[in-house]
């Protein structure tokens, strides 16, 4: 088992995540859909990629992959220079549906990974009224959710929900995040305001981010690169960097630049998707 | 008056109201207390006989109680084990269908035969009438958990002890509460057959000898004490759950940690 210091000493390896002629397949022999054909993606450590693309062409199919919920087909998937699932490393999800637990209060479902993950989980017993829950409070604090700890998932609002949920994925410090759509039930406004957040997050943190997203403007104002993929068998088919400074504000969405990164995004998305869903 | 308050009182004054139609339809009518004892005579019976009545409520609690104690052990056991994954589900719902549905009556004279007349038949008579809405829920409870919870903690690589604890049980609660309520009350029903057919000890004997010799207001003081034991059960198993299970109602008082 490896100390988080280890890590973090260890010299940058790049990739941090590698997909090998990744392919995936799933169901029986004769009815087998084909969710990723070889599939090559590399992110270097602290990056931030964003995977767009039409529905059903395997972009959380990648982050399930990553995260070692599901088993390629064939080819290898690497983080941190080792196949996944060979070493413990500190990943965190966050799903389109905040996917609270009901029966915890917002202060313990964010505490919830460092009950799990080593090396956190050693000391939870001990640490779990003191120095964890501060811990706790000062990530709430800091996605505006301050004082909401005591409250249960079912007395917040979706958004609030939604933060919460961010903050879970974030407290036990990942080397990785996986951000599956975690934006796309928000109203506009709540969705801007958690983007500036998710920046601040990762500019103070610098994780390794995966974000699949359907909304290319989330992709350009949060990512470093955008992926694009298409459907049936799913694959990449650009790789865009985005060239924007950081911090960036929501008044660089509506730049030209901008605009015309996104147009040709969308295009491409338009022309990857399958043809009888075209019309 | 809160609404909450007015509702009590007139499930109270129900109760009460169907007592007292009882007694004046009794009265007016002359009905002869061999063939139904009017509820004034009810309690005067319970009272004047408590100190004969005592030892056989308190043996009928103690195996109750022991035999449901069994119960849950065994119902979470096999549930547990049933809803643990899609295959031992669907391999051994059918066999679990078939032995629920036996009339557990039937079953009384082969514990008898197994293990003699008293204490013990009536024990393992409790358990298996609780056990089946035991197993039933805590497998359908764990069986149903949303797959997203599970993969939060997969994502964070909790092995599957830990899945279960932390979410399939959690989640079950409510499931295992809800069969409670209903097992404690079948508990009875089991102790109570059990003691009827075998037993010289317990509520269950004393209602049989007491129809046989026609002293039928003792049947009824009989009844009365198996009601108040249920509820008992009842009400102490409901406020548990509402301890523990409160966040699936959405209960204020759950919140506000009361």
């Amino acid at each position: 088992m490896t100390s988080p210091g280890a890590a973090e000493t260890r010299p940058a390896i790049d990739p941090f995540v590698q997909l090998q002629q990744v392919t995936l397949t799933y169901g029986r022999e004769g009815k087998q859909v084909h969710a990723l054909a070889e599939t090559n993606l590399k992110v270097g450590q602290g990056d931030f990629v964003a995977l767009v693309g039409p529905s059903g062409c395997g972009k959380s199919t990648i982050l399930k992959l990553v995260t070692g919920l599901i088993k390629a087909t064939s080819g290898y998937v690497f983080v941190a220079g080792r196949e996944v699932g060979a070493e413990p490393m500190r990943v965190g999800m966050a799903f389109q549906n905040p996917t609270l637990l009901p029966w915890l209060s917002i202060r313990d479902n964010v505490m919830l990974p460092l009950k799990i993950v080593p090396p956190f989980r050693f000391e939870y017993r001990s640490k779990r009224k003191t120095e964890f829950r501060d811990r706790v409070e000062a990530l709430l604090a800091q996605v505006g959710l301050a004082g909401f700890g005591d409250k249960f998932p079912w007395q917040l609002s979706g958004g609030m929900m939604q933060r919460a949920s961010l903050c879970r994925s974030l407290i036990h410090d990942p080397q990785l995040l996986m951000l599956d759509e975690p934006f796309g039930a928000l109203d506009q406004f709540t969705r801007e305001e958690l983007w500036a957040i998710m920046q601040d997050l990762w500019l103070s943190r610098k994780p390794t981010v995966l974000l699949v997203t359907h909304d290319l403007k989330e992709a350009g104002y949060l990512a470093n690169r955008i992926c694009v993929m298409r459907a049936r068998p799913g694959r990449i088919i650009d790789d865009t960097t985005v060239p924007f400074a950081r911090p960036r504000t929501i008044e660089v969405t509506y730049t030209p630049d901008f605009v015309t990164m996104t147009q040709r995004l969308r295009e491409l998305i338009v022309s990857a998707r399958p043809v009888k869903e075209a019309a | 008056m809160n609404p909450h308050l007015r509702r009590k009182l007139a499930s109270a004054a129900l109760i009460i109201g169907l007592f007292v139609l009882w007694e004046l339809l009794c009265r007016m009518l002359g009905v002869s207390d061999i063939v139904l004892p009017k509820p004034s005579q009810i309690i005067v019976t319970l009272v004047q006989r408590m100190p004969q009545l005592w030892p056989h409520t308190v043996q009928t609690l103690y195996t109750t109680i022991v035999g449901f104690a069994f119960g849950i052990l065994a119902g979470v056991a096999l549930g547990m084990l049933i809803g643990s994954s899609r295959l031992a589900y669907d391999v051994a719902y059918p066999l679990l269908i078939g032995f629920a549905s036996i009339p557990k009556v039937a079953v009384v004279p082969i514990f008898v035969l197994w293990f003699g007349a008293g204490t013990v038949p009536a024990i393992l008579t409790a358990m298996i009438m609780s056990l089946f809405p035991i197993v039933v829920n805590v497998a359908t409870g764990l069986a149903t958990t949303e797959p997203e919870l599970e993969d939060v903690m997969r994502a964070l690589r909790a092995n599957k002890l830990e899945i279960l604890w932390n979410v399939g049980l959690p989640r079950t609660m409510p499931y295992f509460f809800a069969s409670l309520k209903v097992a404690v009350t079948l508990a009875f029903v089991g102790t109570v057959i059990s003691e009827t057919v075998a037993s010289n000890r317990g509520i269950g004997n004393v209602m049989m000898i007491a129809s046989s010799s026609f002293d039928v207001p003792l049947v009824f003081a009989g009844l009365t004490i198996l009601a108040a034991l249920g509820i008992t059960l009842y009400v102490i198993f409901s406020f548990i759950e509402g301890r523990v299970t409160g966040w699936a109602t959405r209960k204020d008082e759950f919140a506000a940690g009361l």
